[in-house]
């Protein structure tokens, strides 16, 4: 098998260290790898560079089946592998609805052939996401695909009662109800964050309650039936603060933020510019202080992207008519650089926990979120923090543009990737 | 002047008194016998209305005429914007043909913004009425309205509305007119009062250059204008207020309300007038009913903004006065 040594990385931040890959795992990680132990090895020159696990996406969509114009299992996991991870978890809300093992199947044979990324299917919770009958969450477990986490994502799972029996069922093989929080009532024609910029825009307003009030049912039922449930892309300051009330009380609860959440606001939406327009909407300066907060003290678990592709003429129109959601996979870990490293509330090792060791646990992603040490799988992945560049879309891997960021300036750059030994990217390029 | 006219706040003071002057102007023009400028000559023009409103159309379509431009209707209603195709690919078919200025009214709230600033499209843009936004030449008719009864109609040049209390009743939440009324009036210095039931004012109020209140009865007698927004009787069903009739008790302008106005108070209303719920016919008949006037007033402003953003140097009227400006 071949051999890579990886020469004076910051592993996890720390002081500079070689490691040494020997075939899919890591051999070892010291500061003496000798040249004899690694003869033969390719050599990757990581000095200054950050060293962390292959990262962990526990909220990616992959369009495929069905919106295969806005992105495939390829398009996205080679978008993945550019932006750093090792796996990502597909959501259910593609054509058909990922609500049976067949189709779970499919999506992760596809990530498997191609070999960028791992890909872990996400099942629905209900039948092709109407929130009226449990779909087949045990067969969709039993599958190849062994699914162990499962969302109607893209919409909330508003019944009380069926969320409650998904909690309960999926208690028999660990699996997890992952909700989309979103009062289906108090978002009707729903346009942006309800405030002071959309009295002003006359655009329909997503309170921040329609939020919080379903996460507060939802760990309130978590508690009652004893079971785990994580929370999709926590949006504002208050629903931080159920959250650590409800970790406080000891119920079993996990919760995400995407990048986008801790860096942008919805004075961005004065531009009616569609590119911002995503669903939870963008929130206030004040929740996204609130937001970043919790992520550095722990209240928020990980960071998700929401990586959410849609190809330019569901964008090119009046805000109104635009699909919500961004892309995320590229550009997340410089996000995460800008807002919780640079500003001092988190180091590598902190990101290292919330990007890729807690979203694998979440998920039970085998194999993924493994400390960097000799014996472990080699899932990898190579930070230049020194970088500074602005976002260039153009030469995303995913097939779709529609990124907040471009012509903005984002610290960090990913310069290379290893799933299990093997590169997906290298200085910067697919392989 | 800007090149587009997109929301009301975007005016100055100076900008809203030259278009009220200049509406001035313009009005004389309708007391001729031969009610047409050549000033718009070779200028085409295209209304661009996704939503149905017949007299925001004619309204701007005779300005249009008056200032001597070309005009074409184009009536998108019932095509589908749902995937928003149909405003990027109209626009850019007006822009192949040519056209110097497109009024738009649109059902969504900032597609006048996006037409004119998405690189879809040159001409100047001028917004109709954009969901619940703005409808900025609503405000200035409002406003000229305001200024000729409450200033004077030649007394009224060159100034603007300083100290003038205005109250504006009803459905504050869905109102694009309300919006665009606040921000104009607030640049010509008026004090402005909005009153609703609480379900009918937006969260986030708090930041507009405005008082709100729940009570039409205590802002009556200070107020020099009270207009009356149009309440549409499906906010019944989705809970924003009880019953009608509930509604025309603490909400509606009848003859008793009316009577606590200080004598030269006006009444007003952007129209249709839905007569018995907002607004009873003895009020809507009284001569301090401005309804007729401000649908009179609309062309003037609208002749005026279309001179403003496209005439360029030419005079709109043979007066020195524009030329000044
Ligand atoms: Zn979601």
């Amino acid at each position: 098998m071949s051999k890579i040594l990886i020469r004076g990385a910051k592993v996890l931040g720390g002081e500079p260290q070689d490691v040494l890959i020997d075939g899919s795992v890591i051999e070892a990680v010291g500061t003496g790898i000798s040249d004899e132990g690694a003869e033969g090895a390719e050599v990757v020159d990581a000095a200054g560079k950050v060293l962390l696990p292959g990262l962990v996406d526990l909220h990616t969509h992959l369009r495929e089946p069905g919106r295969e114009d806005s992105e495939t299992v390829l398009t996205g996991t080679r978008a993945a592998a550019s932006g750093g991870y090792t796996a990502v978890f597909a959501m259910a809300n593609t054509f058909p609805v990922a609500d049976t093992a067949g189709v779970v199947e499919q999506v992760y044979r596809l990530g498997q052939q191609h070999g960028y990324c791992d890909v872990q299917p996400i099942g629905a919770v209900t039948v092709g996401l109407e929130g009226r009958k449990l779909a087949e969450l045990g067969a969709m477990h039993e599958s190849a695909a062994g699914v162990t986490v499962f969302s109607d994502d893209g919409k909330c799972v508003d019944d009380a009662v069926i969320m409650r029996r998904a909690l309960e069922y999926v208690k028999a093989f660990g699996g997890v109800v992952a909700q989309h929080a979103q009062e289906p009532r108090l978002t009707e024609g729903a346009q942006m964050n309800e405030g002071v910029v959309s009295a002003e825009l006359g655009l329909g307003g997503w309170p921040s309650v329609a939020e919080e009030s379903i996460i507060a049912r939802d760990v309130l039922l978590a508690e009652h039936v004893g079971s785990r449930v994580h929370i999709c892309h926590l949006s504002t300051a208050g629903s931080v603060e159920i959250v650590r009330w409800a970790k406080s009380r000891g119920i079993d609860v996990t919760a995400e933020v995407t990048p986008h959440h801790l860096l942008l606001t919805d004075e961005l939406v004065r531009s009616y510019n569609p590119v911002y327009k995503v669903n939870p909407p963008l929130r206030t300066q004040q929740d996204v202080l609130a937001l970043r907060e919790a992520l550095a003290d722990g209240t928020i678990d990980i960071v998700a992207t929401d990586h959410a592709p849609h190809p330019h003429e569901d964008k090119d129109c009046e805000w109104a008519a635009a699909a919500m959601g961004m892309v995320g996979l590229e550009t997340a870990l410089s996000v995460v650089q800008e807002t919780m490293v640079d500003t001092g509330l988190l180091d590598w090792a902190g990101v290292a926990e919330r990007m890729s060791f807690k979203p694998a646990e979440i998920g039970r992603a085998k194999g993924h979120g493994r400390p960097v040490s000799a014996g472990e799988p080699a899932n990898l992945m190579l930070v230049d923090t020194e970088y500074r560049g602005s976002v260039d879309p153009a030469g995303f891997a995913s097939r779709s543009r529609n990124t907040p960021y471009e012509g903005r300036e984002l610290p960090g750059r990913v310069t290379h990737t290893w799933l299990r030994g093997k590169a997906t990217l290298v200085d910067g390029k697919l392989t | 002047m800007q090149r587009h006219l997109i929301s009301a706040a975007d005016l100055t003071r100076d900008d809203a008194v030259l278009i009220l002057d200049t509406a001035e102007e313009m009005a004389r023009v309708a007391d001729r016998p031969i009610k047409k400028l050549p000033t718009l000559r070779g200028r085409t023009i295209v209304n661009l209305f996704f939503e149905d409103s017949t007299r925001t159309r004619i309204s701007f379509e005779a300005a249009e005429k008056r200032l001597s431009a070309d005009v074409i209707n184009f009536t998108a209603k019932g095509s589908s914007v749902s995937k928003g195709e149909s405003l990027k690919d109209t626009a850019q078919t007006l822009e192949a043909m040519g056209v110097d200025a497109v009024v738009i009214r649109h059902g969504a709230s900032g597609a006048p913004y996006r037409l004119a600033t998405s690189g879809w499209i040159d001409a100047a843009v001028i917004n109709a009425g954009d969901g619940t936004h703005q409808h900025p030449t609503q405000a200035l008719l409002d406003a000229f309205t305001m200024r000729r009864r409450l200033v004077g109609r030649d007394a009224g040049i060159g100034q603007d509305l300083a100290g003038k209390r205005i109250t504006i009743v009803g459905d504050i939440l869905h109102s694009r007119v309300a919006r665009s009324n606040v921000d104009l009036l607030h640049i010509l210095g008026a004090q402005v009062t909005l009153v609703a039931p609480p379900t009918l004012v937006p969260v986030g109020i708090e930041t507009w250059p405005c008082e709100v209140a729940y009570d039409l009865d205590s802002t009556l007698a200070k107020s020099d204008a009270v207009m009356m927004l149009r309440v549409q009787r499906e906010r019944m069903n989705a809970a924003f207020f009880p019953t009608e009739r509930e509604y025309s008790r603490r909400y509606g302008l009848d003859g008793d309300r009316m009577a606590r106005m200080p004598e030269h108070a006006i009444v007003m209303h952007p129209g249709p007038m839905v007569r018995g719920m907002e607004i009873t016919a003895e009020v809507a008949d009284s001569d301090r009913c401005t309804v007729v006037e401000q649908v009179a007033n609309g062309v003037s402003i609208r002749m005026a903004v279309l001179y403003l953003l496209l005439g360029g140097n030419e005079p709109a009227v043979s007066h020195t006065r524009i030329e000044e400006k």
